[in-house]
C-alpha cells in the first residue's frame, strides 16, 4: 500500500455490537488497507459473524459505542443497500432460500444491470453454474451450490471489501478448490501486488481456504475483542496444537491487552 | 328457447331446470356475503358493431387489462357481450372450420336437443343457490365456444362480457366443449365500465373436455369496489383430457365467490387450477376450486398464491376429493398478508371416499416475506422497496402456461404497483 494513502479502505475504531440483551463484540478495532486479504480467526459464538452482518449493515446488530469508516464514509445510519453500492460485499455461510427469485436476476441486481450474457458465461464457466442459473437461489441448492453461487454473486458485483463467511463450510474439496479460486481471482485478480486494489475478510475455522488465498494478515476473535493478529498460517497451526485459550496468550504474535 | 321446437323430452328437461331454479330463488350460497339480488334490474340491450376497432377507446383500454385485445391477429375468435347483448362474434377465417362461436341462445336454437341432452345445466346444478337461480330463469346471453374434434387451434380465443350500466345483474350462461383431440386456449375477461359502480355479475360456466382433449382457460377478473360477482362453474373431463384453469384477480370487488368443480371423469385425466389474487381495499374474495378424482389414474394439481391488503378478507380453498384408487392431487395455497387490516384464511380439504389408495396432499402457508430474504436481495445493491417488489414478484409468479404477454406484464405492473403502496 503506497504511503500516500490518505484513509485506509476499512477503519472499525472500538465497536461495541449488541444483539437483544447480548453484548457480543466489546471494542473491535481493525484497518483493512486496498489490496489486503485479512482472516478471522475464533471460537464458535466468539463474534466472527456479528462483526461481518454489522460492516453489512444488517438490522439487530446494535452498534452501541465506536465507529465503521468506509472510504471515508462512516457507515452508521447507511442501509445495507447504499453499503453495497459503496462497494461492500459478502458472501454468507447459509444464505437464504429466496422462492421465486433466480440465481440469474440476483447476478443482474449484484452487476446493477450491466451483465452481458459474456460476463454470465464466464461466470458460468469459473462455478459451473450450470442449471442453477435458472433455480430459484437458493432453494435446494447443496452446500456446494450455495458457495458457488455466493462467489458468482460476489464475481458480478464486484466489491471494493468482499467479506466471507467460512466459505469452505459444508463443502466437498474440489467444490473448496472451485470457490477459493473465485475468491482468489476477486481479490487478486491479474494484477501485480503494488496494483491490487480489492480487499478481503474471511472467516475461517479450519484454514483450508488458505490453501487457495494467499492472506496477508489474520486475526484471533476472542471474547468480543481482537486478542491476536499474526501470520494466518502460524495462528492457525498454534490454535490446532494448543487451542484458542493458549493462542491468545502466546508470543508468536502481536497481542492487545 | 320460446321459438324453438323441441322434443317431448327436452321440454321436460326445461321444466326439471325451472323448477329447481324456481326452488332455489330465496336459497342463500353456502359460502360468501349474502346478497340481496332482487335490487338489480337484469342489464339492457346494446348494439352490435361491426368490428371491434369500434369499441369506444375507454372500452378498448378496459378490456384490454384482461387480455382481451381489438387487434385479432394473435386471436383465433372473438366473442364480445355489452350487458345482455352479445354485439360482436367472429372466427378468424383460418379457423372458421375448427371453432364455432355464438351466444348461448343462439346455440341452444341451432342445438337445442343436443344442447339440453349433454351441456345445459349438466355440469352445474340451476338449483344449487339464487345465484343459479337467477341465471336460470333471467339469463342474459353467455357465449358458447365449440372447437371441433381433432383441431388443435393454438391461437387463443378470446371472450368477453361487459357491463356498462349501474345497479344491474348481468346473468350469464356460458359453455365450452372441446370435442375429442381437439385443443384450444381460451381467455376470457370480465370487465366492468369505469362509470360502472354498484352490480352483480352472475355467470354460469359448463366446460366439456372431451377424449384426449385439452382447454387451457384464462380468466381475468377486472371488477370495482361495489361489484359484486358469484361465477359458478362445472367441468367435466374425458378419458386423457387436460384441463387448465387460469385465474388472476388484480383489482379491487365488493365481493367474489367462486368454487369451479373439476369432475374428472375420464381415466388419466388431469385437472390444474392456477390463481393470483390481490386482495385490495375492502375486498371480500373467497375463492378456491374442487377437483373429483374419478377415473382410473387422474391427477390434479391446484396452486394458489394470495397477497392481501388494505381492509381485505380472502379465503383461499382447495378441495381435492379421490374416488379411485390410482388417483394423485396435490393443493399448494401459499398466502401474504401485508396489512395489519386484512384478514386471510387458507382451507385445504382433502377427503378420500372408498379409494384408500388415493395420495392426496397440501402445503397451505401463510407468511410474511422473510427479513432476511429481504436483507438478502439488499446485500446485492437492491433498495428495500425493489427487494421487496422482486420477492412479492417471485412469490406470485407461479408457472402459467398459456398466460398471455400482455397478461405477464399487466400481474407484474399491477404487483409492482400494489408492492410499493405496501412500503
Amino acid at each position: 500500500m503506497s504511503s500516500e494513502q490518505a484513509a485506509p479502505l476499512l477503519r472499525i475504531e472500538d465497536l461495541h455490537v449488541s444483539v437483544g440483551e447480548r453484548d457480543i463484540l466489546r471494542g473491535v478495532d481493525l484497518t483493512i488497507e486496498e489490496g489486503e486479504t485479512h482472516v478471522l480467526l475464533g471460537p464458535n459464538g466468539g463474534g466472527k459473524s456479528t462483526l461481518l452482518n454489522t460492516i453489512v449493515g444488517i438490522p439487530g446488530y446494535r452498534v452501541t459505542q465506536g465507529r465503521i469508516v468506509f472510504k471515508g464514509v462512516d457507515l452508521a445510519g447507511l442501509e445495507i443497500d447504499e453499503r453495497a453500492r459503496l462497494g461492500i460485499g459478502i458472501a454468507f455461510q447459509r444464505p437464504p432460500a429466496v422462492r421465486g427469485v433466480r440465481l440469474r436476476q440476483m447476478l443482474e441486481v449484484a452487476a446493477r444491470s450491466e451483465l452481458t450474457p459474456d460476463t454470465v458465461a464466464d461466470l458460468d464457466e469459473t462455478l459451473s453454474l450450470g442449471h442453477m442459473l435458472d433455480r430459484d437461489v437458493n432453494m435446494g441448492f447443496s452446500g456446494g451450490e450455495a458457495k458457488r453461487s455466493e462467489m458468482a454473486q460476489l464475481l458480478a458485483q464486484m466489491p471494493d471489501l468482499a467479506l466471507f463467511d467460512e466459505p469452505e463450510s459444508g463443502v466437498d474439496l474440489d467444490n473448496i478448490a472451485v470457490v477459493g479460486g473465485a475468491m482468489n481471482s476477486l481479490l487478486k485478480g491479474e494484477e501485480r501486488i503494488s496494483e491490487r486494489r480489492r480487499a478481503g475478510l474471511i472467516i475461517t475455522h479450519t484454514g483450508h481456504i488458505l490453501e487457495f488465498v494467499n492472506a496477508d494478515v489474520g486475526h484471533v476473535l476472542y471474547n468480543g475483542r481482537l486478542a491476536c493478529k499474526g501470520n494466518p498460517l502460524d495462528l492457525i497451526e498454534e490454535i490446532s496444537s494448543h487451542g484458542y485459550d493458549k493462542c491468545v496468550e502466546c508470543a508468536l504474535c502481536q497481542t492487545f491487552a | 328457447m320460446s321459438d324453438v321446437r323441441l322434443s317431448p323430452g327436452a321440454e321436460a328437461r326445461l321444466t326439471e331446470i325451472r323448477a329447481a331454479a324456481e326452488a332455489a330463488v330465496d336459497k342463500p350460497a353456502a359460502l360468501g356475503p349474502d346478497i340481496d339480488i332482487t335490487r338489480f334490474r337484469t342489464v339492457s340491450e346494446a348494439d352490435t358493431i361491426a368490428s371491434l376497432d369500434s369499441l369506444e377507446r375507454q372500452v378498448k383500454e378496459t378490456v384490454l387489462l384482461s387480455g382481451f385485445t381489438a387487434d385479432e391477429t394473435e386471436r383465433s375468435a372473438s366473442y364480445f357481450q355489452m350487458d345482455r347483448t352479445p354485439i360482436y362474434e367472429r372466427v378468424q377465417k383460418a379457423f372458421d372450420d375448427a371453432i364455432e362461436i355464438m351466444s348461448t341462445e343462439e346455440a341452444l336454437k341451432l342445438y337445442g336437443e343436443e344442447m339440453l341432452e349433454k351441456y345445459w345445466w349438466r355440469a352445474v346444478d340451476p338449483g344449487k343457490d339464487k345465484y343459479t337461480a337467477i341465471v336460470a330463469l333471467h339469463q342474459t346471453e353467455g357465449y358458447f365456444i365449440r372447437i371441433k374434434a381433432g383441431r388443435k387451434v393454438e391461437k387463443p380465443i378470446q371472450a368477453c362480457l361487459f357491463v356498462s350500466e349501474s345497479d344491474v345483474s348481468q346473468n350469464v350462461h356460458n359453455v365450452i366443449i372441446v370435442e375429442d383431440g381437439a385443443e384450444a386456449n381460451v381467455i376470457t375477461g370480465c370487465n366492468i365500465h369505469t362509470d360502472v359502480k354498484e352490480g352483480l355479475h352472475a355467470g354460469i360456466s359448463e366446460f366439456y373436455v372431451g377424449r384426449g382433449a385439452k382447454l387451457t382457460f384464462t380468466m381475468v377478473h377486472n371488477w370495482a369496489e361495489d361489484f359484486s360477482v358469484r361465477p359458478r362453474t362445472g367441468i367435466v373431463v374425458e378419458e386423457d383430457g387436460v384441463y387448465i384453469n387460469n385465474y388472476v384477480l388484480l383489482k379491487p370487488v365488493k365481493s367474489i365467490q367462486a368454487f369451479p368443480v373439476a369432475k374428472l371423469v375420464g381415466d388419466r385425466s388431469t385437472a390444474v387450477f392456477n390463481s393470483i389474487v390481490y386482495g385490495l381495499k375492502d375486498s371480500v374474495i373467497d375463492l378456491g376450486s374442487e377437483t373429483q378424482l374419478i377415473g382410473e389414474g387422474t391427477r390434479s394439481e391446484a396452486v394458489a398464491r394470495t397477497v392481501s391488503m388494505d381492509r381485505s378478507t380472502v379465503y383461499s380453498r382447495g378441495r381435492l376429493i379421490g374416488r379411485t384408487n390410482t388417483c394423485k392431487a396435490h393443493l399448494d395455497c401459499r398466502g401474504i398478508v401485508q396489512s395489519a387490516e386484512s384478514t386471510q384464511w387458507a382451507i385445504p380439504d382433502l377427503a378420500s371416499e372408498g379409494a384408500p389408495g388415493a395420495e392426496l396432499s397440501h402445503e397451505a402457508a401463510i407468511s410474511p416475506i422473510a427479513a432476511e430474504e429481504i436483507y438478502y436481495l439488499m446485500t446485492r445493491g437492491l433498495p428495500k422497496d425493489e427487494a421487496v417488489s422482486m420477492i412479492t414478484r417471485g412469490f406470485v409468479s407461479i408457472d402459467i402456461p398459456g398466460l398471455p404477454d400482455v397478461l405477464r406484464k399487466q400481474i407484474d405492473k399491477a404487483i409492482e404497483e400494489t408492492s410499493k403502496e405496501a412500503m
